[in-house]
């Protein structure tokens, strides 16, 4: 596709479609296939979760879905292209993702980072981007005095929200997020959750998430696709996972963490 | 509109205007995006031809826009002059991402002009931060002179393996560069000298000017300044990304010494390595210039190696060796200053590894010239 015709007008269908993904380490030991034969799409407007063991290769799908680890085989296309297009020059505005420590720049300023995806465009005037920049910053909870704040300076959660306003700065219809709340304390977790919930709906995204907080998960989750045995053994709503008959699903949801989860369920039925 | 050299399709970001019921109407068509402000010329464009849509005076229809995201709702808001239009058509959606804008929208603030007070001020800042580095590497030999004390009270509870370790990183794994190198310059100066001393026909006081000067000046500095490249950067790098990654706060947690544990093994595997390669290099040095006195003067390698030790008498060598015990504490205490004063981010960590090596270099230079001055009458 030739920049000149470049479009993020995503064409209807859905915006992320796996299909027979393998994904294979080389290592010391031998090839280590995390994932065989995996079947994935997410539909617009939706809020995926991921959840899985330790080593189930969630990262790995988030990093294939990303265009940063190639497939050994089988496509990951993403708005209908195939996902290598997706690290080309502005990629921001194709997709945006929060990584799990933020990965802000620590040689920037928290206006340098946000702004830094439309400043490498070098086509903007610098009072547009960064006037830009300031109603992402407070959209994302954080004050206009934050923005010369070096990311040293900042708390977790405020790391977060500044690396949520640089991946959002090009309005980008996918987010992918890598464990949100990890590392918050439960009311900047609170916090944080009600955030992406408003902002997944105000700018209409469309949202992947790894996570292993079971609250954050029943609290935006649209559905949720479970890891196990190198591919996603189911994915549907929360109460149709939850009804699923797997050793990893009763020990994840069902065990005594999850049945303090799962009273939320009642709480926001709106999440099923 | 959208000159020829532009490449035009729908998704282009442009306007057009027409007659309305009242006065003109400004029609938004195309992708109002920052994806589409990026490409080649589009921006620059819609740059010169907004201005012939007044703001105050005409309707704006902003329903046949493809798509408008903030950044184009931000171009838009910054036209009207940071005002609603008057007369202004839009859907849902758009109202709402421009309502966000205009509740958002502010300035960051510029950092005040810089005026002389303020260049002074500046000024004294950076007086005070070098001020504070000598006050830092004072403190850092004062306490690895305690360090030390500790070392003789309980000399088997002292990192030992932590030192050989140092020992085979920054002086085995030295050895190549640094014979290569002093053999090169070895080359080097004998060439030089032979075509000056064939003139007076000296030829042999050439073992006098390559051992006084490779034993004496040449090979301690030459090691010293390969060493200060190579480890004192290395040594900043390390303790430095310990910092950024909490490792010292960790150390100091369980009670242990940064100086016991990380600046005295450095310390002391310097304090050793640097006169073995210095001594290694200058026989490199020595070896080199011997094949090139071979060659260009025909002065045989067993006269050579005859001569020298009536050429350089032993003080030479021991004020060649006890220099370079000097620069290898002084290299590893500057690396490891650099290196605890890094502060956890990655601008920080970089500077304080330039900063570390050029120091380390430029005292390696002052202190040799100071040795030069003192001991002027020693072994000459």
């Amino acid at each position: 596709m030739s920049d000149a015709v470049l479009s993020t007008l995503p064409p209807d269908g859905p915006v992320v479609e796996i299909r027979k993904l393998w994904s294979a380490f080389r290592l010391p030991e031998g090839r280590m296939v995390v994932h065989k034969d995996l079947d994935l799409t997410v539909q617009r407007g939706e809020v995926l979760s991921i959840v899985g063991g330790s080593g189930s290769g969630k990262t790995v799908l988030l990093r294939q879905i990303l265009g940063l680890e190639r497939p050994a085989s089988g496509e990951v296309r993403i708005m209908g292209q195939p996902v290598r297009e997706m690290t080309r020059r502005g990629a921001s505005s194709r997709v945006g993702m929060l990584f799990q420590h933020g990965a802000l720049f620590s040689a920037f300023s928290v206006i340098e980072n946000v702004t830094f995806p439309l400043r490498e465009l070098k086509t903007l005037p610098r009072r547009l981007v960064e006037e830009a920049a300031m109603v992402k910053l407070q959209m994302v909870g954080l004050k206009p005095g934050d923005a010369k704040k070096m990311p040293a300076e900042l708390s977790g959660g405020m790391i977060k929200r500044a690396a949520l306003a640089r991946a959002l700065i090009m309005d980008p219809p996918l987010l992918l997020l890598d464990e949100p709340t990890a590392g918050l304390d439960p009311d900047s977790s609170d916090g944080f959750v009600n955030l992406l919930r408003s902002l997944h709906h105000d700018l209409a995204l469309t949202v992947i998430m790894v996570t292993h907080d079971l609250d954050t998960l029943f609290e935006l989750s649209t559905r949720i696709a479970v890891l196990a045995d190198q591919r996603v053994i189911v994915a549907g709503r929360p109460r149709e996972v939850i009804a699923f008959r797997h050793p990893f699903i009763e020990e994840f949801f069902l065990g005594e963490r999850g049945q303090r989860a799962m009273e939320l369920l009642r709480e926001y039925p709106f999440a099923i | 509109m959208g000159g020829p050299i532009l490449a035009m399709n729908d998704a282009t970001p442009r306007f057009e205007q027409a007659p309305a019921p009242q006065g003109t109407a400004v029609r938004l068509l195309g992708e109002w995006t920052a994806a589409q402000f990026a490409r080649p010329r589009v921006f620059r464009e819609l740059r010169h031809l907004l201005p012939a849509a007044d703001a105050g005076k005409r309707a704006w229809d902003l329903r046949e826009a493809a798509q408008l995201d903030h950044v184009g709702a931000q171009l838009l808001w910054d036209h009207w002059g940071q005002r609603w239009p008057e007369r202004l058509e839009l859907l849902p959606p758009q109202r709402a991402i421009l309502e966000r804008v205009a509740q958002f929208t502010a300035r960051p603030q510029r950092a005040p002009r810089r005026g002389p007070r303020a260049l002074y001020f500046a000024f004294g800042a950076k007086l005070m931060a070098a001020l504070g580095h000598v006050k830092g590497f004072v403190q850092l030999i004062g306490q690895l002179t305690l360090d030390l004390r500790e070392l003789v009270r309980a000399p088997h509870q002292a990192p030992w393996r932590d030192f050989s370790g140092h020992l085979y990183r920054i002086g085995v794994t030295a050895l190549p560069i640094t014979a290569l190198v002093g053999g090169l310059i070895g080359v080097v100066l004998a060439y030089l000298t032979s075509r000056q001393l064939r003139q007076f026909g000296a030829d042999a006081y050439i073992v006098d000017i390559l051992g006084i000067a490779l034993v004496r000046e040449l090979g301690p500095m030459l090691a010293a300044i390969l060493i200060a490249g190579r480890s004192g950067s290395a040594i900043t790098a390390q303790i430095g990304v310990m910092r950024v990654t909490d490792e010292l706060d960790a150390m100091r947690v369980m009670g242990i010494s940064h100086t016991y544990r990380l600046v005295m093994p450095r310390a002391m595997a310097l304090s050793i390595a640097m006169p073995l390669i210095s001594g290694w290099t200058t026989i490199a040095g020595l070896i080199g210039g011997m094949v090139a006195a071979d060659l260009s003067l025909g002065i045989s390698p067993i006269f050579f190696v005859k001569a020298l030790p009536a050429a350089v008498s032993l003080p030479n060598l021991a004020l060649g060796m006890s220099k370079s015990v000097v620069f290898g504490i002084l290299i590893a205490l500057i690396g490891c200053h650099f290196g605890l004063r890094v502060r956890p981010n990655t601008q920080s960590l970089g500077q304080g590894t330039t900063a570390s090596v050029v120091t380390a270099i430029t005292m390696v230079i002052l202190v040799d010239a100071l040795f030069a001055v003192l001991f002027s009458n020693v072994g000459i």
